[in-house]
């Protein structure tokens, strides 16, 4: 006789613990070909604030953290992803079919995404940053700090690649990150949710949502306690990625619009990731004995 | 003794204000669709000028016109020929600065003083600085490309420098723009027009169009306006930033503020004064980064306000053309009864008032300079922009303290710290989450050095190399 299987229910990562949805809500998740794959949390309006809470409490810790160790806390997370090559080949073929093959390349970018982006942790500021020739005796200095607290609305599609190019970016500058996982492929997320808590992430930095869209980002673009969005998993759908921007103009969200289709995530990044979840803070002092 | 200041008038006759103007759309002043309105003096309410006010169908045509320029000239045009049109402007608001400033502070009533040695100068700085970007762009790090039409709406309280902060890194870049200035204070942008024609710049790169708020509403929502530049209240931005999404539309949003100034034991104290005073009667207070919350330390909190009082004093509050006038009229009524009302609120409130001694014409809109003290962060005069000359003091202990009380509001503007000690400012600097920290000084602009908010004072940066990512792709 065959031993039976031990189906996990998956559950969300919030202020660095798994709980499960406060709603007690949870879904279905198949995999590409409609098989049963996992339970996964359906997280609710609830478990959004409670995330919104959770990355704003972890906001100045983090923020205040040097850039290198910014960097090195990053550059961790590949480390362990290395360590989980199996599991996420397996997520990702679980979600978006392929073979092995296009699986590990699709985690190898990734991997090497985090990578690319821990080493701009400490140049960011170098690039784009300013001293300013005043005319006049004052030392002055224009120099990037995080936007807060950061809602991305993750790519709906490249459930790993995707995912990791759009935390990356956010929290290597010292923002926290509150993610919406794709809804229909929320398996690498969850266990990109596992690598964080055995790296070096502190609680809080990134929680993972998952379940469907609908429950949470209108909670996430209206929340007063969040200062950007990153709609970029609305791609193609303009309507939802209009009145989001609408309930985020009550209290000045920086908003990252969704594009016309989903990205192509092997090219180039490009520093906008970054910048666009930065603020520049001008600092201004008299020169004189 | 006492000395008394014999009146000291800066002369009108080199302004020559037109009895009525038009919009100015391709290079030339045509009439409106709609009726016009009136721009008053708001030191003396008199009338200055009838001024077009521009609907929908004006809007259209100076789009139009900004459109076409952009394709076909504007836009083609070598940076290094683009960067001499914006020399020659420079040049010229540097020539004609006597009767920019004469005629800014009729319009808008603010002294004289101001005008001749901070609005038009910095204008021309402006230019001068973005014009030398023209032709630099590929080493900008924000691409070279222009975006097309910018739609730029500004305020009142520094019209021709937020026309020059909006203007010049527009073209600097290959844009061209349809401007809206306040409907308050319309000459000084009229005026730039006829600079523009001086300047021979071509028709259509700059439109100026006329009116209140239908029409600013009109230019930020035509369909096809690239690029959206706001300066103005925390209200009418998010109006915007609801009216642009979903759009393919650039926005920069320049807003309002509630600064912190702080001022620690061991600041040198005349200095400080000298600061809160700058911080805050700068301009009638009609600063969105003006320091309009002093926490000052509560172990020199006595020793402060004693010296604060004795130095508001002296101010002299009144005609804004003479050349000894330190704070000038409030600029409307409108405005006049926001911060007699918000003042009112602040006594019912239970803090207490304090103005200083002085004598305010019989005509215009006045306020004089006003301290609050008493002022606890619950109080609406410590949580709402007044945009008046009105300072709220509140106390704190600790460094801890006055930053925690620094950063509660929804604004991010800008924040002031007086201090003797390094390793102090270098700390708050970093804590205060504003755009713009002032250390041992107050309300300094320049046109190299990047200005806008954290939070609700807006997003996007106008001034510096920062100041070219809003009009470039």
């Amino acid at each position: 006789m065959s031993r039976l299987d031990v189906r996990k229910t998956y559950k969300l990562f919030i202020g660095g613990a798994f709980p499960r949805s406060e709603s007690g809500h949870s879904y279905v998740v198949d995999d590409v070909r409609g098989r049963f794959v996992a339970n996964a949390a359906l997280a609710s309006r609830k478990d959004a604030r409670d995330a919104v809470a959770a990355a704003r409490k972890a906001f100045p810790g983090w923020s205040g953290r040097t850039a290198y160790n910014r960097g090195q806390v990053v550059y961790r997370i590949a480390e362990v992803m290395e360590d989980r090559r199996p599991q996420f080949v397996q997520a990702v073929r679980q979600g978006e079919g392929g073979t092995a093959a296009t699986a590990e390349k699709e985690l190898d970018a990734a991997i090497d995404r985090l990578v690319w982006y821990a080493g701009w942790a400490d140049k960011i500021a170098q690039v784009v940053g300013n001293a300013n020739p005043v005319a006049g005796p004052f030392f002055n200095l224009s120099t990037p700090e995080p936007t807060g607290v950061v809602a991305v609305v993750a790519p709906a599609e490249s459930s790993l690649l995707g995912l990791v190019s759009v935390v990356a970016p956010v929290i290597v500058t010292g923002n926290t990150v509150v993610v919406a996982a794709s809804a229909q492929r929320p398996l690498p997320a969850v266990t990109f949710a596992e690598v964080l808590a055995t790296s070096d992430v502190p609680g809080g930095v990134v929680n993972i949502l998952t379940g469907a869209l609908d429950r949470t980002i209108p909670t996430l673009a209206s929340h007063m306690d969040v200062n950007a969005i990153d709609l970029t998993g609305l791609a193609g759908d303009p309507e939802q990625g209009r009145a989001l921007e609408v309930a985020a103009a009550e209290n000045l969200k920086r908003v990252r619009r969704a594009p016309s289709a989903e990205p192509d995530w092997d090219a180039d990044p490009g520093l906008d990731r970054m910048t666009d979840f930065l603020e520049t803070k001008t600092v201004w002092h008299p020169i004189g004995v | 003794m006492v000395f008394e200041y014999a009146p000291a008038p800066e002369s009108r006759a080199i302004v020559d204000i037109k009895p009525s103007y038009g919009l100015f759309v391709n290079g030339e002043f045509v009439d409106a669709h709609g009726p016009s309105f009136k721009s008053i003096s708001p030191s003396t309410e008199e009338v200055l000028a009838e001024v077009a006010e521009a609907d929908e169908a004006d809007v259209d045509l100076a789009v139009k016109a900004a459109r076409r320029a952009h394709s076909r000239v504007w836009g083609q045009m070598p940076g290094r020929e683009r960067a001499k049109y914006l020399f020659r402007i420079a040049r010229i608001i540097q020539e004609r600065g006597r009767e920019l400033a004469v005629l800014e502070s009729i319009d808008n009533g603010k002294p004289i003083k101001e005008t001749r040695d901070v609005d038009v100068p910095i204008a021309a700085a402006h230019f001068f600085y973005y014009a030398g970007w023209a032709d630099k762009l590929e080493y900008s790090g924000h691409g070279t490309g222009s975006i097309g039409v910018a739609g730029q709406v500004i305020p009142w309280n520094f019209p021709l420098l937020m026309l020059s902060w909006k203007i010049a890194p527009a073209l600097a870049c290959g844009n061209t723009v349809v401007l809206k200035p306040a409907e308050t204070t319309p000459l000084t942008a009229l005026l730039f027009a006829e600079i523009c024609q001086q300047a021979d710049l071509p028709p259509g790169v700059v439109n100026i169009v006329t009116g209140a708020g239908e029409t600013g509403r009109a230019v930020v929502s035509h369909p096809d306006v690239d690029k959206v530049a706001f300066t103005g209240s925390t209200e009418v931005g998010k109006a915007i930033a609801r009216a642009v999404a979903g759009s393919d539309k650039r926005v920069t949003l320049e807003l309002g503020g509630k600064a912190a100034n702080i001022v620690f034991d061991d600041a040198p104290l005349d200095q400080a004064v000298e600061g809160i005073v700058n911080g805050i009667f700068f301009n009638q207070g009609h600063v969105c980064c003006a320091g309009s919350r002093l926490l000052v330390q509560e172990s020199v909190a006595d020793e402060v306000l004693a010296r604060l009082r004795r130095r508001m004093r002296t101010l002299r509050v009144g005609d804004p053309l003479d050349k000894n006038t330190d704070v000038g009229a409030i600029n409307s009524a409108e405005q006049l009864a926001k911060i007699r009302a918000l003042s009112e609120i602040g006594e019912q409130e239970g803090a207490e008032r304090w103005s200083a001694p002085c004598e305010l014409p019989d005509h215009g809109f006045w306020f004089p300079p006003t301290i609050f003290t008493g002022v606890t962060q619950a109080h609406r005069i410590a949580r709402e922009e007044i945009f008046g000359p009105v300072l709220s003091v509140l106390t704190f202990r600790t460094p801890s303290e006055a930053i925690e009380k620094a950063n509660n509001t929804p604004y991010g503007l800008s924040a002031g710290v007086w201090t003797e000690k390094g390793s102090r400012i270098l700390k708050m600097a970093n804590a205060l989450r504003a755009g713009v920290v002032w250390a041992n000084t107050f309300n300094k602009f320049d046109p190299s050095s990047p200005f806008g908010g954290y939070k609700e004072s807006g997003y996007g940066r106008e001034g510096g190399r920062h100041g070219l990512e809003a009009y470039l792709r």
